[in-house]
């Protein structure tokens, strides 16, 4: 027999590797994701008189009625920060995940139509999703910094603090912990759509498990430890105590939102991966 | 000659029926047996992808054991009637779905076309959509930036470029959509009937543009059409599936012939009688149908049609005694044998045959005002008065998809139990 190895260049089987993300791919599509990203962007405010103006509408609103439900009505704690400061902050880091985790958990049901035409590492399309929140979230952000000027000129209790530094970090685990999420729920969309209604649910639930109307010392004990294995609640905490100098950095929390969102990140691009090659056939 | 593709032993299951009830305790099932390292208990019953057989598992093969090789710079017509496994072999090759059993071995990279436009936003403009289909389809950037001049030039809407796609009419959309896939520059090209899009000339000038490819650039091109006008055109070699298995492969010519003469065969838009039709009455004594072929407006055969398109029937027939007493009529009913048009040609003043031997009719339908759905169509012929000379039941079948009637936004599926046919009308206040 002739036995001469032959060398072929792709080869396309059953199954594959579960911890092959097609990594080299990904990387000869970066162009697409960048597209992807300016196609989400300008599609938003095309047609629109305002334009990316509209990114600032949604916090501004969300944050007068906290301010008034939450901090007027209700009298909750906001450790001496101006409300709407305050509630500003919570509010453009959790939309950011929020944003994140919704948008990627209808990924596989969203595209169906090109991924039923197309091959390209399905991976892109989170990821682009992902980015693109990144510039709307960084919109949303300078909203934020313009009203934190504002008050430190007025003089208000806000002191800023080297953890400030930690931004990028808090930005970049609260992506993954999105992501990581996201993968998980729309691999799993493709056959239990079921799924799909208790996402848009449960993200509004979980944000009342996350200390972004409240600081985390006015939980009462006992709830603050089940608020605390919210893996988000380390990351806002922390955004919160750099930018705003409310609360304390708790050490504990962070690092173990850190290792969460690292460890969901990778279950979800596992059982993406997993799903990706055949989901044409179910969903 | 090196080789491009190469398939072994491969096979795709799919699962028939509701996904939803079932599934997960199957899941965990599968999974068990699975685990013990056994065979997968749902893909045990090997059926053979047969549509119009009732089966006894819900699991059906649509590929089954699909081995061959294609050379490089081959161009490979994959031909079949609808169900025959053609469009999932393509989805396998292009990677949109994997292969239940067995391997592709790929040289050089391959880039399909399943579909124009796929990706296509229509909020962006035309050269903003160029730049995304491109990375869609799997090219860089700088790539694209280098062809964008020659793509622009071969879709022919320059003057659009910057304008949102929504604008444009559905063929510069096509244009624009099939020029960015004509300037791929892979090994391999994969195409799906994207040619049945566009009018005629552009649709020339696709084939003109596969044929450069295939022939000039010696780039390997596999083709599904049911046009085997532009198959026969194309390809040097051709691959017939049936029922999910290799039929027969071979120079072009002899598979397409063995395709065509193959009893039962969804020509698509064509039928040749042969006698051997289930419901065929009358003598044929004044004259004998021969073959019926449906064509859109552009000319195409097809049996797909367009609501709001023109529907041409031509049928061709044999006369033994010529007349002018003639009646040819021509039944349109749904599948239930629900009747919505007759066209009797006498009442239209078409009453003469008046040479010996063959002899080709034309009706024209101008506007196809069926509901989306499939159709069947009976014919037949006779001496004005007499019985039925030849007569032929559910002699070809058509399907309607939903398109414009009119500027309005039409819905049809709510009320196609009811009727099937669409009437315009005024409405006003008055």
């Amino acid at each position: 027999m002739n036995k001469i190895q032959e060398h072929w260049d792709m080869e396309i089987r059953p199954g594959s590797n579960l911890f092959d993300l097609h990594l080299k791919d990904l990387w000869h599509y970066r162009d697409l994701l960048l597209l992807l990203v300016r196609r989400d962007f300008v599609s938003f405010y095309k047609q629109t008189i305002f334009g990316p103006l509209w990114f600032f509408i949604q916090p501004i609103f969300t944050t007068i009625i906290f301010t008034f439900v939450f901090s007027k009505m209700a009298g909750i704690s906001t450790e001496g920060i101006p409300p709407p400061l305050f509630y500003l902050t919570g509010t453009v880091a959790w939309n950011y995940f929020a944003d994140c985790l919704t948008k990627t958990s209808t990924v596989f049901k969203d595209n169906a139509t090109i991924f039923g035409k197309v091959y390209f590492p399905r991976l892109i399309m989170p990821l682009s999703i992902v980015i693109s929140n990144l510039v709307k979230f960084g919109v949303q952000f300078l909203l934020f910094i313009i009203l934190l000027i504002w008050y430190l000129v007025k003089g208000e209790p806000v002191h800023s603090n080297m953890y400030i530094l930690l931004f990028p970090f808090i930005v970049f685990f609260m992506a993954l912990l999105g992501l990581g999420l996201g993968l998980i729920v729309t691999a799993l969309t493709t056959k239990y759509r079921d799924l799909a209604f208790l996402v848009t649910f449960g993200v509004q639930l979980m944000m009342y498990a996350t200390p972004v109307i409240y600081p985390l010392s006015a939980a009462p004990a006992k709830y603050a430890r089940v608020i605390a294995l919210n893996p988000l609640s380390g990351l806002i905490e922390t955004f919160r105590y750099g930018f705003l100098g409310s609360g304390r950095f708790y050490a504990g929390y962070f690092w173990y939102s850190v290792i969460v969102s690292v460890l969901i990140f990778f279950i979800g691009l596992i059982v993406f991966n997993k799903v990706e090659k055949n989901f044409v056939d179910t969903v | 000659m090196a080789i491009a593709i190469k398939t072994e032993n491969l096979s795709k299951a799919y699962q028939l029926g509701e996904f939803t009830t079932g599934t997960l305790s199957q899941d965990i099932e599968r999974m068990w047996f699975r685990l013990r390292g056994k065979e997968d208990p749902f893909l045990k019953i090997g059926e053979t992808n047969d549509r119009s057989v009732k089966g006894t598992s819900n699991m059906v093969w649509s590929l089954k054991d699909i081995d061959f090789e294609i050379e490089q710079g081959e161009a490979v017509g994959i031909i079949g009637r609808n169900g025959a496994g053609k469009s999932t072999l393509l989805k396998i090759l292009s990677r949109v779905t994997s292969p239940t059993t067995g391997s592709i071995k790929v040289k050089g990279r391959i880039a399909s076309l399943l579909e124009v436009g796929t990706g296509f936003h229509p909020e962006l403009t035309g050269r903003e959509n160029i730049f995304l289909n491109g990375a869609i389809l799997g090219m860089r950037k700088a790539e694209i930036k280098r062809k964008f001049d020659e793509i622009v030039d071969f879709s022919g809407v320059e003057r659009y470029v910057d304008t949102p796609v929504k604008r444009y009419s559905s063929g510069m959309y096509v244009r624009l959509a099939f020029a960015v896939a004509a300037y791929l520059e892979t090994e391999i090209l994969i195409v799906d009937e994207v040619l049945a899009v566009g009018d005629a000339e552009f649709q020339k000038k696709c084939l003109g543009k596969m044929s450069d490819v295939s022939k000039g650039e010696g780039r390997t091109i596999l083709f599904v059409s049911h046009n085997m006008a532009a198959v026969s055109a194309l390809c040097t070699r051709s691959i017939l599936l049936k029922h999910g298995t290799i039929e027969e492969t071979g120079k072009v010519e002899d598979v397409i012939k063995k395709y065509l003469s193959s009893k039962k065969v969804d020509t698509g838009g064509m039928k040749i009688f042969d006698g051997t039709e289930p419901e065929r009455f009358g003598e044929r004594r004044c004259a004998i149908w021969e073959s019926i072929v449906l064509t859109n407006q552009d000319g195409l055969v097809t049996d797909n049609f367009l609501m709001g398109e023109k529907l041409k029937i031509e049928l061709n027939l044999e006369v033994f005694k010529p007349s002018d007493d003639f009646e040819i009529g021509v039944a349109i009913g749904n599948l239930q044998e629900v009747y919505t048009h007759y066209l009797v040609s006498p009442w239209e003043g078409f009453t003469s045959l008046s040479h010996k031997g063959k002899t080709a009719v034309e009706v024209e339908l101008p506007v196809v005002n069926l509901f989306p759905g499939s159709y069947l169509i009976n014919i037949w012929i006779c001496v004005q008065g007499a019985y039925y000379d030849d007569a032929i039941h559910n002699a070809i079948n058509f399907k309607v998809v939903e398109g414009k009637v009119n500027q309005h936004d039409t819905y049809f599926e709510r009320f196609s139990k009811n009727t099937q046919v669409f009437t315009p009308s005024h409405w006003k206040i008055k």
